[in-house]
């Protein structure tokens, strides 16, 4: 029987795992591979020339300027999109001020419709959002939207040139991904508060615990193991963020480098910048390790016991 | 639960970490396999005749991938047209805004198309592709009978500096560029005329009327901050007129101490006036360039730098009377070139591959676009010059070409056409782009632009991994 039951398991497991070491392990095993050659990436003329592309990088200003853009996106983006993700599913499901009922654990007035306004953003490609923030974005003090706001509410003094201004362009960009995102994470922790019994909350409501209270208390700590999820997932976005830069920064990562990212960067030197593939295939390591990094860094961050309920 | 089930968890948590993590690095890899090239396959090859002096073989497949950008790819459509009926077969035809992700493994692979136009943002860098051997010298077809007229080779039929666009260092011709652009301010001559303004011959004048445009609650001028390189095609043609042929050559070159001139310290810092006055439409360092030309056409905006693409790209915004014009560069009136100089080159760079099977063909269908009939109809329906000398006479010009065509003969011999954004594209674009962005927004000033230029210019020249190229 117990034998019957591995060979089960490995009948299941053979062919996706046999796919995934095929279609995605292999690749990064190239990747390794021609990052240690001077590949053109048009012809099949390649040396291979040890760890100098890695030299090359160690001493590439824009290397580190941009590794430190994905840090800056890696520690806000997630960090945003998860509290407001959090904080709209709390609203949405046991936020709600009706005391005294029987069932008394309920969302905030309206919140099936705002669950479907939420989720909209998830629905449309991220070239749409980064064409649709762009206009928003646009500096015309009449035809952009954001700035034709603040000019109505008497804000005028704080019209810019979104974009356009290294100081504000990163920040922007951070915005549209956190509006993007934060839909998918009001559904996955609905989910999750749905599975924490009501009795709880209803004991809590009895003892007169508050919203602040039952959110921090109860709620937060019950859907640790999702957040925990969610953190990795958005950390993983956000170290990309290839599509939102390349198509809404200013002359490709600009204004002045400001809101160049590493795979943008690895892009560029792979498809332009003289056909550099070797050395792009180093910067796709450089991402590799980053990455995992993060993702071995916020395991051991959320490792805890569990609460069994 | 114990602590010994979570730290199973964990593993295996990492693991599916693991899982989503490796894909992001093997994104390059996915799009760029190398199966090897097979040198010297067998090409198609037919017989020499004067009707087919290239050698076409007839019933041969032939491939070609057009760039659908401003110019769209009927234009390609219908050279093949003429090509099918000649030699009785069906070129297969794929039109793309993206041909450098689609190319490149396709020429690692061994197996490009025959003829491709390499032109837009997402193209194969053509410089590249020319040094690592991967192209067919184009000189046979320069040297082939024309299509109209048996008695005139090809290279006779185009425009003086189209063949010179095509070399990337050597003797041999890599690409044909197809169209032929003017680059300059572009204006509404309509505007002009009713505020009773004329287009101002040196950059002091220029400031002058800045001066007028202003008061009459117009923006002197704009440009698409996101790609700042526009300004470029000002900027470089005005140190050329300053400085001459030598001056812009040495920029070209990467020479040390090139942009530490008085032609390039004059022209910059008219730019640094133009930012500090408020000449610059507000909001430009923030727009598309779209934007920006929505902007002009809607009478925001005096001048844009731009090139004669403009007068298509720029059609479903421009009023049917704009009466688009543009003017010779601006200078000073001790500059080394006369007032009338322009800044033109040939653009749509078409180039064969050299893996591909049918080289001939693809060279053929080049001879028949280049053929009187076919540039008519280009210039016709894409307002634009081809590379075809005279191809123009006896149309009814629109407006933008008219002006650009009457430029360009006004001009003669003082055309001209730096080269620093088809040699390094990086440097232009990106690096010296951000130089300018920031010198039009006001952030530095012309001396802090010279120096970090010229910086950026000795780090390209001492960076071993850019093919480098000079003026003959």
């Amino acid at each position: 029987m117990r034998h019957g039951k591995y060979r089960f398991i490995i009948g299941f497991l053979a062919i996706p795992l046999a796919l995934y070491g095929v279609l995605v392990i292999s690749p990064f095993v190239q990747d390794f591979q021609i990052s240690m050659t001077d590949w053109s990436g048009i012809s099949s003329d390649k040396k291979f020339i040890g760890l100098d592309n890695y030299q090359k990088l160690i001493h590439n200003d824009l290397f580190w300027k941009s590794l430190s853009h994905n840090i800056i996106m890696l520690l806000v983006v997630p960090l945003v999109t998860l509290s407001l993700g959090l904080f709209f599913a709390f609203m949405l499901n046991v936020g709600g001020r009706r005391r005294g009922s029987a069932a008394g654990v309920s969302g905030v007035r309206g919140s099936s419709i705002y669950k479907v306004v939420f989720f909209f953003p998830q629905v449309l490609s991220v070239t749409i959002i980064a064409v649709l923030w762009q206009q928003i974005y646009n500096p015309d003090n009449k035809e952009g939207l954001l700035n034709a706001l603040l000019g109505n509410v008497g804000l005028g003094a704080l019209q810019h040139a979104w974009l356009g201004d290294k100081s504000t362009a990163l920040a922007c960009i951070m915005v549209v991904m956190i509006w993007a995102n934060v839909g998918f994470y009001v559904v996955l922790f609905s989910a999750g508060m749905a599975s924490i019994p009501t009795e709880i909350y209803e004991a809590a409501r009895l003892d007169g615990a508050e919203r602040g209270t039952t959110f921090f208390r109860i709620t937060l700590p019950l859907l640790r193991d999702t957040v925990a999820t969610g953190w990795v997932y958005m950390g993983i976005m956000a170290m990309d963020g290839f599509a939102f830069v390349q198509l809404m920064s200013v002359n490709n990562g600009g204004p002045d480098e400001s809101t160049d990212v590493l795979p943008l960067l690895l892009y560029k030197t792979a498809f332009r910048d003289n056909s550099q593939f070797g050395y792009a295939a180093s910067m796709g390591v450089a991402m590799l390790i980053v990455t995992l990094i993060f993702a071995i860094l916020s395991m051991r961050l959320s490792r805890r016991d569990r609460i069994e309920f | 639960m114990g602590s010994e089930l979570n730290r199973r968890d964990l593993v295996k948590r990492a693991m599916a970490v693991g899982l989503v993590a490796v894909p992001s690095a093997s994104f390059l890899t996915a799009c760029a396999s190398d199966s090897g090239d097979k040198t010297d396959k067998p090409k198609e090859t037919g017989t020499v005749s004067a009707k087919n002096p290239l050698g076409v073989k007839e019933g041969a497949p032939l491939e070609a991938f057009i760039f659908k950008g401003g110019f769209g790819d009927d234009y390609v459509k219908n050279a093949e047209t003429a090509y099918n009926t000649t030699y009785k077969t069906t070129v297969k035809h794929t039109g793309t805004q993206a041909l450098g992700p689609k190319l490149q493994p396709r020429f690692a692979g061994g197996s490009p198309p025959d003829v491709m136009d390499n032109s837009g943002a997402d193209n194969l860098d053509t410089a590249a592709l020319a040094k690592q051997g991967k192209l067919v010298d184009l000189t046979p077809l320069l040297d082939a009978a024309s299509f109209d007229d048996p008695a005139k080779k090809v290279r006779d039929t185009l425009i003086a500096g189209t063949i010179e666009q095509g070399q990337y260092g050597g003797k041999e011709v890599y690409a044909l560029n197809y169209a032929f652009t003017v680059y300059g301010t572009w204006y509404s001559n309509k505007l002009f005329k009713e505020k009773g303004w004329t287009y101002p011959q040196t950059l002091t004048e220029q400031l002058a009327l800045f001066e007028k445009i202003k008061a009459a609650g117009i923006a002197p001028y704009t440009y698409p901050g996101k790609y700042p390189y526009y300004v470029h095609f000002d900027i470089f043609a005005q140190i050329a007129k300053a400085g001459g042929v030598e001056g812009i050559n040495a920029i070209d070159n990467l020479e040390p101490k090139a942009f530490q001139t008085d032609a390039v310290k004059g022209v910059i810092a008219y730019y640094e006036e133009l930012a500090a006055k408020g000449y610059i439409l507000q909001g430009s360092e923030g727009k598309t360039h779209i934007q920006a030309q929505t902007d002009w056409t809607k009478g925001k905006a005096a001048f844009i730098p731009n090139g004669s693409w403009v007068e298509n790209e720029a059609a479903p915004t421009m009023p049917k009377d704009f009466d688009l014009a543009v003017g010779p560069i601006q200078g000073a009136a001790s500059d080394k070139l006369p007032y009338g100089a322009i800044r033109a080159a040939a653009g749509e760079p078409f180039i064969v591959a050299k893996d591909g099977k049918n080289p001939a063909g693809g060279m053929e269908l080049l001879r028949i676009m280049l053929s009187k009939a076919q540039a008519k109809a280009f210039t016709e329906s894409l307002k634009s010059l081809t590379a075809v000398a005279g191809a123009e006479e006896g149309l009814t010009l629109t407006p933008g070409l008219a002006s650009a065509s009457a430029g360009l003969k006004a001009a003669a011999a003082n055309v001209v056409n730096p080269r620093l954004g088809d040699w390094y594209k990086k440097l232009n674009e990106e690096t010296i782009g951000n130089l300018t962005l920031d010198l039009l927004s006001g952030k530095i000033k012309a001396a802090e632009w010279i120096t970090k230029a010229q910086a950026a210019s000795d780090a390209t020249a001492k960076d071993s991994s850019v093919p480098k190229f000079k003026h003959a």
